[in-house]
């Protein structure tokens, strides 16, 4: 609800163009890179402006909030932007969650040739059946599925092929029971321990600021943004492991193309979320943040615990029930 | 911020922070689009005007018919609903402004440049988008011409434009609300976005996805859409569809809210059953995520799926229906009068009404396997597209312009060109219906000797139709440079509302001082 006089509409301001300009030039130059024989100057020269551009602009915003100008209704106004905008990152989540849900409970079973759960659709389609006699004949439905329809189907015509458009994995990045040792080396288990542990610290921070003490604030700042580094260490370290041990690739089939599209999308929202906590810290270390006025950390804060949540889903679906 | 515009034109149109600047904006770049879009469906009428190929190669015929949809819906329709949205949300709830004025220029600013992407791919090597404004894979992976990658990071850039929107939007909603305004005062226009608003934020991210698993299957070698890989181009169109069906509600609902502010007016009764109305908004909202694959019948569901679908589907109708009938009943002894917004309002309460007849028609699963991917398609979604969206469109600019400008629009001419636009609409898309139950399929280029004739007739319509459109803008310029002055706030007699006691025309700041809501 409005109060009186308080809304401040800020002046006319060049940042809005410029930002918009400069996605332009990255989108156009990401899809010129991405053609044949492209290069990737437009895009580079876009990124250089848009982040010079968002430097600018948020300077502009803090800058407001220390000369006072920001209402509480204002600041109210940032925190619903925040709120939906992580709603929109879920939502962005959930189209490749989804995706994995349809390949891997429904299509796997109608490319073999099967109806694919009991009760929604107890005997196969015609489709399914088709698929079975004519296309993919040969091909065995299983998760993680480390042949792909194309493979079986060139082997059985030649066994000698070595070359496929889609090789499956030799390994998948399952579960790899319950014993002590294979889970102490199984490095999904340690992201899932740094990020939670990272959470934690996280709201210690908060808690910290909140009670005044900028310097436990800062430290426990310091150690998220430490952990968020150390993540992204090792699902790099993952990344190496799988395509130089696991033949695990983006082109091995299903089970790589959501494997890397999931944990690369939650691995780059990671290093934004890192991004935002350690520019969070400088502004700290600088003294920007007081017991009551903090929303730039807060957010932060807010979409670390998001990404975290997103891992606790991929970190059972991908990999425990992978 | 007391002070007005900026007196030099590029500062004030470039770097804006007004609503109504920024609303001005978008409604000029969407009606531009809209002409762009236009001019699409005019070569695709021209060509298909007689049987046998005329004036373009069949290859540049389905650049056409995909370019006229993708202008259409997020080029023109879209951005003309948040042009409508950034004027009047300030000015109905009581705020200054919107809640987050430089993210909402940025959020107009990325459309011209993605457009300008979009609409470029049409002059490259193996030109523009080719496989329909649905895109499915693998006609636009595997298949697609290079300018593919160009549609991506364009969808890409409009999406980015479309999430800032909405949460300035909802942000604007929720906490700009003057004293007293609560929910359940607030005008239809202003939940039917908040509504609309929501499902943007929730499906547009679905979008992006959607564009990025294209992007790596045709660059990076995985396998979403490929079979061979264990993917399945099906699950392309799950995912565009679940976009995709909250998407048609994206575009319907807020021109609910415009024909809910106009028919009350010109029936100088108060909207019937309000309430009903948030509710029955709130629930088509519900519903459109959990029925896109009716869009999908003939693609080889299993049985269960293709019930639940066509239910779920039908089930929509109860909730349009209880819209239906609100408007009718609040026109039920009124005092009518028949100006031009309410001319455009009572054809969009038939003509939509008939559009949501043929979607019934359509959600059969066993009758879809016969109209799926006919014309009867194209008629349909044209009724509800066209007379229902940018008939309300257009009522909207006839019923807000006398207050965004101060002056009258002549009203011998708005009606001319309702009339014409009523007319011709019906010539050019009834026809499709009896072309599409025939048997004639949709994107094609040419066709057999027994669909001439009503193929003949609606491209006249189309043309005709194109006419009108023009007469409008002439109209709108016309108010704008020459029209009455008036200066009554309330320019029409029965409006009732906060952004009809503000000063005539509106001045370029309102409501610095929150008004007080009984």
């Amino acid at each position: 609800m409005s109060s009186e006089n308080s809304y401040y509409v800020p002046e006319q301001s060049k940042l809005p163009l410029a930002a918009a300009a400069s996605m332009g030039l990255m989108a156009y130059g990401a899809a010129s890179w991405v053609i044949d024989g492209g290069t990737s100057t437009i895009f580079l020269i876009g990124t250089l402006i848009m982040a010079s551009v968002m430097y600018r602009w948020w300077s502009l915003v803090i800058e407001e909030n220390t000369q006072g100008i920001v209402s509480d209704q204002l600041k109210y106004s940032y925190v619903l932007g925040m709120y939906w905008f992580i709603f929109s990152e879920l939502m962005f989540f959930v189209c490749f969650f989804g995706s994995l849900f349809y390949v891997r409970v429904l299509v796997g079973p109608w490319l073999a040739g099967d109806a694919a759960i009991g009760w929604f659709d107890d005997t196969a389609t015609d489709a399914a059946i088709a698929n079975a006699t004519h296309l993919w004949p040969g091909y065995d439905a299983t998760w993680p599925p480390l042949v792909t329809p194309d493979q079986v189907v060139t082997l059985a015509a030649n066994p000698d092929v070595t070359e496929f458009k889609f090789k499956g994995p030799e390994h998948a990045m399952s579960f790899p029971g319950w014993s002590f040792g294979q889970l102490f080396a199984w490095l999904p288990l340690w992201n899932t321990v740094v990020l939670l542990t990272s959470s934690g610290t996280v709201h210690l921070a908060h808690h910290a600021l909140k009670e005044g003490n900028r310097k436990k604030f800062v430290t426990w700042l310091g150690v998220t943004v430490l952990l968020g580094i150390i993540f992204l260490i090792l699902q790099a370290e993952e990344y190496i492991h799988a395509y130089q041990e696991l033949g695990l690739t983006l082109d091995s089939g299903i089970y790589g193309t959501t494997f890397f599209l999931l944990t690369g999308f939650h691995g780059a929202h990671v290093t934004l979320g890192t991004m935002m906590l350690l520019i969070a810290f400088l502004r700290g270390v600088k003294g920007h943040f007081n017991e009551t006025d903090h929303f730039g950390f807060e957010a932060a804060a807010w979409y670390w615990h998001f990404v975290d949540v997103i891992w606790v889903g991929l970190f059972l679906i991908v990999y425990v029930l992978g | 911020m007391a002070h007005g515009p900026s007196e030099n034109f590029f500062n004030r149109w470039l770097f804006s922070t007004s609503h109504k600047d920024i609303g001005t904006l978008y409604l000029w770049f969407s009606f531009a689009m809209f002409l762009l879009g236009g001019f699409f469906a005019m070569v695709i009428r021209a060509e298909l005007f007689q049987p046998g190929m005329q004036l373009i190669k069949p290859e540049f015929f389905v650049q056409m018919t995909t370019m006229h949809g993708l202008v259409m819906v997020f080029g023109a329709i879209m951005p003309a609903f948040v042009g409508l949205a950034n004027w009047m949300i300030p000015m109905m709830i009581g705020a200054p402004d919107m809640a987050l004025p430089r993210m909402n220029n940025l959020s107009f600013w990325l459309l011209p440049f993605a457009f300008a992407i979009l609409t470029s791919t049409l002059f490259m090597e193996g030109g523009g988008p080719n496989f329909g404004w649905t895109f499915y894979a693998p006609l636009s992976t595997t298949y697609a011409p290079d300018s593919v990658n160009y549609f991506i990071f364009a969808v890409h850039i409009m999406g980015a434009s479309s999430i800032m929107g909405s949460i300035n939007i909802i942000a604007t909603v929720m906490n700009m609300r003057a004293p007293g305004m609560t929910y359940m005062k607030m005008p239809m226009f202003v939940w039917t976005w908040l509504i609309t608003a929501f499902l943007l934020v929730a499906v547009m991210p679905v979008l992006a996805g959607l564009v990025t698993m294209m992007l790596m299957d045709i660059n990076f070698g995985t396998s979403f859409f490929d079979a061979a890989g264990g993917g399945d181009p099906v699950l392309f169109q799950h995912v565009f569809w679940f976009f995709g069906h909250p998407e048609v509600y994206i575009i319907i609902l807020p021109a609910f809210g415009v024909i809910s502010q106009i028919i009350p007016t010109f029936s100088r009764k108060p909207l019937f059953g309000y309430s009903s109305m948030v509710y029955a908004t709130a629930s088509i909202a519900f519903l459109s995520f959990v029925v896109w694959a009716h869009h999908m019948f003939t693609v080889g569901m299993p049985i269960a799926g293709e019930l639940y679908f066509m239910y779920a589907t039908m089930l929509i109708a109860v909730p349009t229906g209880v819209k239906v009938f609100n408007w009718i009943t609040t026109m039920y002894k009124g005092a009518l009068t028949f100006e031009t917004p309410m001319l455009f309002s009572v054809a969009f309460v038939i003509l939509f009404t008939f559009g949501g007849f043929t979607g019934m028609m359509l959600s059969i699963a066993a009758a879809d396997i016969q109209y799926h991917d006919t014309y009867f398609v194209v008629a349909h979604f044209h009724y509800v597209m066209v007379a229902g969206a940018v008939f309300s469109g257009t009522a909207a600019v006839y019923y807000w312009l006398p207050k965004w400008c101060g002056k009258m629009y002549d009203e011998t001419m708005g009606k001319v060109q309702f009339w014409l636009a009523f007319i011709s609409f019906n010539i050019t898309f009834m026809p499709q219906h009896f072309l599409g139950l025939a048997g004639m399929p949709r994107r094609y280029s040419d066709y057999g000797l027994q669909f001439a004739d009503w193929n003949m007739v609606s491209s006249i319509g189309a043309f005709l139709y194109g006419g009108a459109q023009l007469l409008f803008l002439y109209n709108v310029i016309r108010t704008i440079g020459w029209g009455k002055p008036i200066s009554d706030p309330q320019v029409w007699e029965g409006a009732q509302g906060l952004e009809w006691t503000v000063p005539t025309p509106a001045p370029f700041h309102t409501f610095s001082t929150p008004p007080v809501i009984k």
